[in-house]
């Protein structure tokens, strides 16, 4: 019987042995998180939140009938083992039924991101899916030059709410009009039919996830134009003096010291 | 060459394992509802959900909450093989099995030769523990993520990418570094069963009486520590690290072991109930 002395060593022995192991594999798990462009299915949880709850199975892949997701396989550039979407080649088809969703064990897809109301069969609405957001470059959109091209606009299953085009005077010319594709945010699914659908050699509008796609305001702009925006005025608190150390002091004791 | 019933029960889990890997490819190509999905978590005919249990352990050491549907069905994989199965998983579904057994047999066939390197069985268990620590630490399932059994079995669903490149470690990781090295030394799956796996029914029996000591059931065994009673007395083997693979049983010229429940044989030594 090995005495505690030796115990203990054997024991710390064990304990740097995991450590170094451990350290390397935390390492390799933090370069993993960092996939911000990966475009996940209907329905997806905040993707901190689904990469810690999918269970890598593949069910979503497989129940998806028109082959649109594909499972991260390694050296894919995502997320091991998790679903993703490719809009260029194989965008997704926005089914009704929404059978990816609808058969994820772990509630990696939560079908009650994508129903009205209550989480259902009946429910089920995948106009309420936010795979990403359509971002157009118009520096390459050849609408935008002043060519006629509406394929996005067409392709768009959302077609004149995700997608509208606004005609606007071509100052080159000087008496033609552009008719500039614009996407809309607020019915925007991201399924990606414009990206496949653009026609130029690398698609000038494309899916990014809504969270790297769309910027932020701040909440403290009223806007007057806006009818009721003016009430948050009301909910504001009373005290919106920024305070910092100086605050203590009287201005006029500021602006006579002599160490200004 | 050795004969067909030396090798019965090998043959036996070369059926179940590729079989099962064949359901979850036809499940995926051609929509077949035997099984769908893969070894984390599937449905079977369309219906009864299974999943791996050691990866939603893991999920919910990141404190995510999983759905009912994934948690039933971890419980119903947990209780087959806690219950009735033991290891199982093991040697008779996991398809890293496959490429282990390989390794083990490239190795004899080059006459075995000394690894360099020794190390721990209990090693496995430090593997577990880190899973779930690290999976705690940064909210992802640790292990899942860089699991050769995953990247095997998904990779044969789902199309392989460079998970070959895990699969082929571990080959020459048994064959040069450590025999038996992953599956017997290092995956905290094992790990998982044979913890899981300790009280369940069906046993490998040895009875003393036919034994003549040849040990070829302890030279071909994977885990052979889990045989301290061959030629001492009569006893099921009781080990949670037993993987129930049959190794031992179709080896055996004598008949001394085969497969039986656990009540048969009383436990006669406290000793042998140990880990």
């Amino acid at each position: 019987m090995k005495n505690r002395r030796q115990f203990l060593i054997d024991a710390g022995r064990g304990i740097g042995i995991a450590a170094v192991g451990g350290l390397v594999w935390a390492g390799f798990l933090q370069g993993k998180k960092a996939y911000p462009t990966v475009l996940r299915p209907p329905g997806a949880v905040d993707e901190a939140r689904f990469l810690a709850a999918c269970t890598k199975c593949g069910l979503c892949v497989a129940a998806c009938p028109y082959q649109a997701l594909v499972l991260a396989a390694p050296g894919d550039g995502r997320p091991v083992g998790t679903p993703y979407f490719v809009m260029r080649d194989r965008p997704c088809r926005m089914c009704r039924d929404i059978p990816c969703a609808a058969i994820c064990p772990p509630g990696a897809l939560d079908t009650g991101l994508v129903s009205d109301g209550e989480a259902g069969k009946a429910g089920l609405n995948i106009n309420k899916a936010r795979i990403g957001l359509a971002v157009i470059d118009r520096e390459t959109c050849i609408a935008y030059w002043g060519i006629q091209c509406d394929a996005c606009y067409r392709a768009c299953p959302m077609i004149d709410k995700a997608i509208t085009v606004d005609p606007v005077r071509n100052d080159r010319t000087g008496k033609h009009a552009i008719l500039g594709p614009v996407v809309h945010s607020d019915h925007c699914t991201g399924c990606g039919m414009c990206e496949r659908a653009c026609v130029t050699k690398k698609a000038s509008i494309f899916v990014l996830p809504r969270r790297i796609a769309m910027g932020e305001s701040s909440d403290r702009y009223i806007r007057g134009w806006e009818a009721g925006d003016e009430k948050r005025l009301e909910e504001a608190p009373k005290d919106t003096t920024t305070v910092t150390p100086r605050s203590g002091k009287s201005p006029t004791d500021y602006l006579n010291r002599e160490d200004l | 060459m050795p004969g067909i019933s030396e090798i019965r029960y090998r043959i036996l889990r070369r059926l179940v394992q590729v079989g099962v890997l064949s359901l979850f490819v036809a499940g995926n190509a051609w929509g077949w509802k035997v099984l769908q999905g893969n070894l984390s978590s599937s449905l079977l005919f369309g219906t009864v959900p299974l999943a791996d249990p050691f990866a939603l352990l893991q999920v919910s050491a990141t404190g995510t909450m999983t759905a009912a549907k994934a948690l039933l069905g971890a419980g119903i994989v947990l209780f087959f093989f806690a219950a009735l199965a033991g290891r199982a998983f093991c040697g008779w579904i996991c398809p890293v099995n496959i490429v282990t057994d390989l390794a083990d047999t490239a190795s004899s066939a080059v006459g075995g030769g000394s690894r360099p390197l020794r190390m721990s069985r209990n090693a496995r268990y430090w593997v577990l523990g880190l899973s779930l620590i690290l999976s705690a630490w940064f909210g992802i399932a640790a292990f899942e993520w860089i699991s050769p059994v995953g990247a095997l079995h998904r990779g044969v669903v789902f199309g392989m990418g460079m998970g070959w490149t895990a699969v082929a470690a571990v080959f020459l990781f048994d064959v040069f570094v450590v025999k038996n090295g992953f599956c017997g030394h290092l995956c905290p799956l094992g790990a998982f069963y044979s913890l899981a796996g300790r009280w369940s029914l069906v046993r490998v029996v040895h009875s003393k009486e036919q034994c003549t000591n040849c040990m070829r059931c302890i030279e071909s065994c994977p885990e052979p520590q889990v045989l301290p009673m061959v030629g001492k007395r009569d006893g099921a083997v009781l080990s949670g690290e037993c993987t129930n693979c049959g190794r031992c049983i179709e080896v055996c010229p004598d008949g001394a072991m085969r497969f039986g429940l656990r009540t048969q044989v009383s436990v006669k030594d406290p000793k042998e109930v140990a880990l």
